[in-house]
């Protein structure tokens, strides 16, 4: 059994709770046993470190501290320094803290100032962080994900979306290539998968901008889905719980605001990697993406549940009923026709 | 001049490659600590390792050995001749007292200008931090008459006292 | 005192006095080495002028001096100079010593009082091992007239050629099948336009039939013993399978070869060859070879197709290696370069975009002679392109790839510009950073090309997709840049796009100079033993580089190059003898114990044991003074010339003197 230490990261009990369902069931089909950090906080996300560095690098650096306690062999299960983390932005800011902590000791010596406060101490260099991709594409190998199909996902048409974050600017040097990496790409045709050659696989997914700036966003989730539709893409597979959001969430809201009509369901490949193992698409957090990818799915002779549908977005023009008339006569309620 | 301890150092060049390394470190105008004296040999594989020691006895704090990249010698393999007896010669100084870090082998390819300053800065300052010798020298760092060289100017540095000396 | 010393401080202009006070260090010099001989000490502007070596001739001979100092630049450079100077004066050469003050001093450090105390004290070991050098006497050996040329494009088709023409005898070897190297590949030369076959075949020609050529193809250099004069060199011909006697260049047993192979040399991956071929029907030799690893017979045991076929019975699949000797006394290494992999730059989509190409590959494309008959068309194989884009700089001046300048790609990028719209019409982009057209008749080709109507866009390319984002994009390939002049960013849709690669090191580069004895750049070319004054030369004495091997170049260039590098070795050849270092160790009978510590260390096999006297004796000519007998000899019975324990010791207390005050920054 190969043990590594897991740092969730917020999303995944959140808005990728599939991500979550998924990754958690095929471990074991893969022979990996996650332990995940005690007491964990949130890594920042992309905004903290661009507004106060040494207090978003403690943010940060806390958990690899953290994680530094669960390295040794505990109860003889084995023991490990390679922290996976299986969101890009929490990995990116993780492997950042490592990287930069190291680079310049006046940063790691005011970081681990914060962090004595709270007993604690992170030697840079100490753990490994990795992405739950490269894990599973380098340490359990495509071969070996190979054998362990038994649905083979032919015919379905997807596109490998790795989005901005994860190969740069790869402080370690493990992907492939930072503008078009295969990774995704190797894997998802390991699972039988039809993968198209996407040029936009590293492209960024809008980010944060659906909150501040949506005109911005909806153009590059435009381009996005816009450029899998023309290549014939049934699906957009991501590695990354905010690309999945973005492309998922604002997908409606884009093509309102385009006035177009794409449908490109966008699924986690570790719900692929399920279908794949044969898992049941229940078990996977498969049905509750917005854009539903149901039909797609049944073309491969997958049944999704019914869920609760999400409610039908609201009519632009509909008003909003007004409130109840004043009347003389109490208890008695009226509304305005 | 400042108050900080200023060492000196003995730096032992092969002719093909350190020697030009530092030859480039020049004509690239990239700037090193001052405090390294440069002896140019034909190969690493010539320093007997009494140069060494006749150094260290007559003044200097420490010295650089530097030579060609494993594999890269301009005579085919003496540079791991070169090695073995650094290796040796690092027995012999904890023997005598002296701390063994007070040699270094530094291997600088004529294209590596670069690593030859940043090695002999890097070096300076590793040698700054244990202090002077005191080999040859009056306790203020002062060079003994050349009488007294070789006789009763030894002096075990107290940190010696604790370190395991090698059955 | 028996000794007389003179010291002579050099100012450099301001190279050294610019930061050294070097008037103080003579005036220490005369005042506080007085004991240890010094009888003059002067600074001068420039030592190495002929001025300043008329003063150190004129002490010399006036003062009698008897050893010489000069405190000036690196040995490297002008320890040879001074030798003269001195001999020129009647003293020994050996009998003077260069103290680095500049590479050394001057140029490394800033403090003036630091650096004169520095300067001091390299003065003060110079001085002390001076006093300890012998007189020394230079050894002649003679020189092997013959010479080898690494490289049969067309740098080393020139050497050869000059070579050969001067009445001497040339060992040209090409890995490859034909020589012609590169420019056999091209279509036309910039800026001249000429048909590059047509000026390069007579030359390749002209090399296979001299009677001075020993042209061995299909070969390679595996060793390199000896020195200057007397190198013995190792080539390995590889089994060709065919019969060169016998081989009559016919082609039939190419034609009916069953097994087709992706060219991935020659036609730079566009095209076919057989697995039994000559790369071009202009070959030179224009015997084939056999590619084993594709051959059928090798792999399957049955075809022998050729065989059958062959009218003189040329194929001989029983052929082996052979490594054949020749001695020689230069070495000429011609060895070219490689294209840089563009599929490195990802961003580019050479290798996943099938309508990017390199440069190499529209060489190719509109050579008449290629797998298009020169029509440029598409990878598809028939649409002709509508827009073309050039992209410059692929992979050089990049600090992610080559720091460098390839230097030919602008030219290059223009030649295919005009190729293009002169045979397609279409309209062509070319994306630069810089034009660099710096040579004879560049510009002006500049210049014509912008008059056709290429247009030029300024600007790095960020990268080439086919992700449309408009219309007037679908299906095309889009190169998204910055266009510096116009200031803003650009979306260009074309058909076809041109990555004008650079050239890179070759990849072996590394390991070839290793066997040559000589030294790669940083950037890996061979270097040069001086970058301006002796750019064919290198470190290794009788080793010259010519062409790409030094750095990117174009053909002039090149040429030249050659030639340069034969005029040197004729040079050489008809001096007849070569002086050498006396640096060499020697044994002391006397003392030597015969306990052959030192036999096992000479990697060159120099130091033989006599048993009849008990002692090891050093061969003279073996010895390539290392020293490290010298080093190892528990009795000390070894002595090394030039780099004496005397010498070495004295230059140790030297720079150690009491009186120096610590130098630090």
């Amino acid at each position: 059994m190969n043990k590594y230490l897991l740092y969730p990261g917020c999303s995944m009990e959140s808005s990728a709770k599939a991500y979550m369902e998924s990754m958690n069931t095929i471990l074991e089909s893969l022979d990996l046993h996650f332990e995940e950090i005690e007491d964990w906080n949130c890594c920042g996300a992309t905004e903290y470190l661009g507004i106060n560095l040494i207090p978003a690098y403690s943010l940060i650096a806390r958990n690899l501290a953290l994680a530094t306690k669960q390295m040794h062999p505990v109860n003889g299960t084995g023991g490990t320094r390679t922290v996976v983390a299986p969101c890009s932005a929490c990995y990116l800011n993780l492997a950042k803290a490592d990287h930069y902590m190291n680079e310049r000791p006046s940063l790691g010596e005011k970081v681990n100032e914060a962090l004595a406060a709270g007993g604690l101490h992170y030697e840079a260099g100490t753990l490994d962080v990795r992405h739950l991709i490269d894990i599973l594409v380098y340490d359990v190998g495509l071969e070996k994900i190979r054998e362990a199909v038994v649905h083979p996902l032919t015919g379905l048409k997807v596109v490998p979306y790795m989005g901005c974050m994860l190969p740069r600017p790869d402080y370690q040097h493990r992907w492939s290539d930072h503008e078009h990496p295969t990774e995704l790409d190797d894997l998802l045709r390991a699972l039988g998968a039809d993968v198209i050659d996407y040029p936009l696989t590293t492209e960024c997914c809008g980010g944060h901008m659906t909150q501040i700036g949506p005109e911005t966003a909806f153009e590059l989730i435009r381009r996005l889905v816009a450029d899998a539709d023309e290549r014939g893409a049934q699906m957009m597979v991501t590695v990354c719980p905010m690309c999945q959001m973005n492309v998922d969430a604002y997908q409606n809201e884009m093509n309102n605001y385009f006035g177009t009509d794409y449908h490109i369901p966008i699924l986690f490949f570790t719900q692929l990697m399920g279908l794949a193992f044969g898992k049941e698409p229940g078990e996977l957090g498969i049905g509750v993406e917005l854009v539903s990818s149901r039909n797609v799915l049944a073309g491969i002779g997958v049944e999704v549940p019914v869920t609760q549908e999400p409610a039908a977005p609201r009519k632009k023009d509909e008003g909003l009923p007004m409130p109840r008339r004043w009347t003389k006569h109490e208890g008695r309620k009226e509304t305005v026709k | 001049m400042t108050d900080q301890f200023e060492p000196t150092i003995i730096g032992f060049t092969c002719n093909w490659c350190s020697y030009r390394a530092a030859d480039l470190a020049g004509t690239a105008r990239m700037k090193y600590a001052p405090n390294v004296r440069l002896i140019r040999l034909m190969c690493s594989g010539r320093l007997d390792p009494t140069f060494v020691l006749r150094a260290l006895s007559g003044g200097a704090d420490g010295v650089m050995i530097t030579g060609c990249h494993p594999g890269e010698c301009h005579y085919i393999e003496q540079n791991y001749k070169a090695l073995r007896r650094f290796l040796l010669l690092k027995r012999v100084l904890t023997g005598l007292g002296i701390e063994p870090e007070r040699v270094k082998l530094v291997w600088a390819s004529a294209a590596e200008g670069a690593k030859f300053a940043a090695e002999t800065t890097a070096f300076v300052e590793e040698i700054r931090k244990l202090g002077p010798l005191c080999w040859g020298k009056d306790e203020d760092g002062r060079m003994k008459d050349d009488e007294d060289i070789g006789n009763s100017s030894i002096k075990i540095h107290p940190s010696s006292f604790e370190k395991e000396v090698p059955a | 005192m028996t000794e007389k010393i003179g010291v002579y401080v050099c100012h450099c202009g301001s190279n050294i006095a610019g930061v050294v006070d070097v008037e103080d260090v003579a005036k220490w010099a005369a005042e506080k080495l007085g004991h240890q001989g010094v009888v003059i000490a002067r600074d001068y502007k420039f030592m190495c002028s002929s001025l300043g070596q008329e003063l150190i001739e004129k002490d010399i001979k006036e003062l009698g001096l008897t050893r010489v100092v000069v405190a000036a630049c690196s040995p490297h450079l002008h320890e040879k100079t001074f030798r003269i100077a001195a001999q020129n004066a009647g003293l020994n050469p050996y009998l003077v010593e260069l103290a680095s003050i500049r590479e050394q001093v001057s140029w490394v450090h800033t403090d003036k009082a630091v650096a004169t105390a520095k300067s001091k004290a390299v003065v003060s070991g110079a001085v002390s091992r001076v006093i300890e050098n012998a007189p020394l006497e230079e050894i002649k050996v003679p020189i092997n007239p013959n010479t080898l040329v690494v490289g049969g494009g067309i740098a080393g088709i020139q050497s050869a050629l000059e070579i050969a023409n001067a009445g001497f005898h040339v060992y040209l070897v090409e890995r490859e099948p034909s020589i012609g190297g590169h420019m056999a590949q091209f279509d036309k030369t910039f800026p001249t336009l000429d048909c590059s076959a047509c000026i390069l075949t007579p030359r390749m020609v002209e090399a296979g039939t001299h009677p001075n050529i020993t042209l061995l193809t299909w070969s390679e250099v595996v060793n390199v013993a000896g020195y200057v004069g007397n190198f013995n060199v190792t080539i390995k011909k590889k089994a060709r399978f065919v019969n060169e006697e016998l081989c009559t260049g016919c082609g039939i047993c190419q034609e009916k070869c069953p097994k087709k192979v992706i060219d991935d040399v020659y036609e730079a991956g566009l095209g076919y060859r057989k697995a039994v071929y000559t790369p071009f029907a202009q070959a030179v030799p224009n015997y084939p070879v056999m590619d084993k690893e594709n051959c059928i017979y090798f792999e399957k045991g049955t075809c022998k197709a050729c065989e059958k076929f062959c009218p003189t019975n040329a194929i001989d699949f029983n052929q082996q290696d052979q490594l054949l000797n020749v001695e020689v006394g230069n070495i000429i290494l011609a060895t070219g370069y490689d294209l840089f992999d563009a599929r490195r730059v990802s961003n580019y989509g050479y290798g996943r975009l099938p309508n990017v190409f390199t440069s190499l590959e529209f060489e190719r494309l509109s050579n008449a002679a290629g797998p298009t008959n020169g029509n440029i068309v598409l990878r598809d194989g028939k649409t002709m392109p509508k827009s073309v884009g050039i992209i410059h700089c692929v992979g050089s001046r990049d600090r992610n790839f080559n720091n460098y300048c390839s230097v030919i790609c602008c030219m290059q990028g223009l030649k295919f510009a005009h190729l293009v719209h002169e045979r397609t019409g279409a309209t062509v982009y070319n994306f630069y950073i810089d034009m660099r057209t710096a040579y004879k008749a560049y510009d002006e080709f500049y210049q014509r090309v912008l008059e056709e109507g290429t247009l030029f866009v300024r600007g790095k390319v960020a990268e080439v997709t086919d992700a449309a984002r408009y219309s007037n994009e679908r299906g095309k390939l889009i190169v998204q840049t910055e266009d510096t002049l116009a200031g803003k960013q650009r979306r260009i849709p074309v058909d076809m796009v041109i990555l004008s690669s650079g050239l890179q090191p070759r990849h072996d580069a590394k390991e070839v100079g290793k066997m040559f004895g000589i030294s790669c750049s940083t950037d890996g070319w061979f270097t040069e033993k001086h970058p301006k004054l002796d750019p064919v030369a290198t470190m290794t004495e009788g080793i010259y580089i010519v062409g790409c091997a030094q750095g990117p170049k174009d053909i002039p260039s090149s040429v030249a190059q050659g030639a340069a590098a034969s005029a040197r070795v004729l040079d050489k050849i008809l001096q007849r003898e070569v002086a050498l270092e006396p640096i060499k160790a020697t044994v002391n009978k006397e003392m030597c114990s015969g306990c052959r510590i030192c036999n096992g260390l000479c990697p060159f096999n120099a130091i033989a044991f006599i048993a009849d006297d008990n002692v090891s004796e050093i061969n003279p000519a073996l010895c390539q003074g290392c020293g490290t007998c010298v080093a190892a000899c528990p009795a000390g019975a070894i002595s090394g010339t030039g780099f004496s324990n005397e010498q070495i010791n004295a230059q140790i207390d030297g720079l150690l003197m009491k009186n120096l005050e610590p130098v630090g920054a």
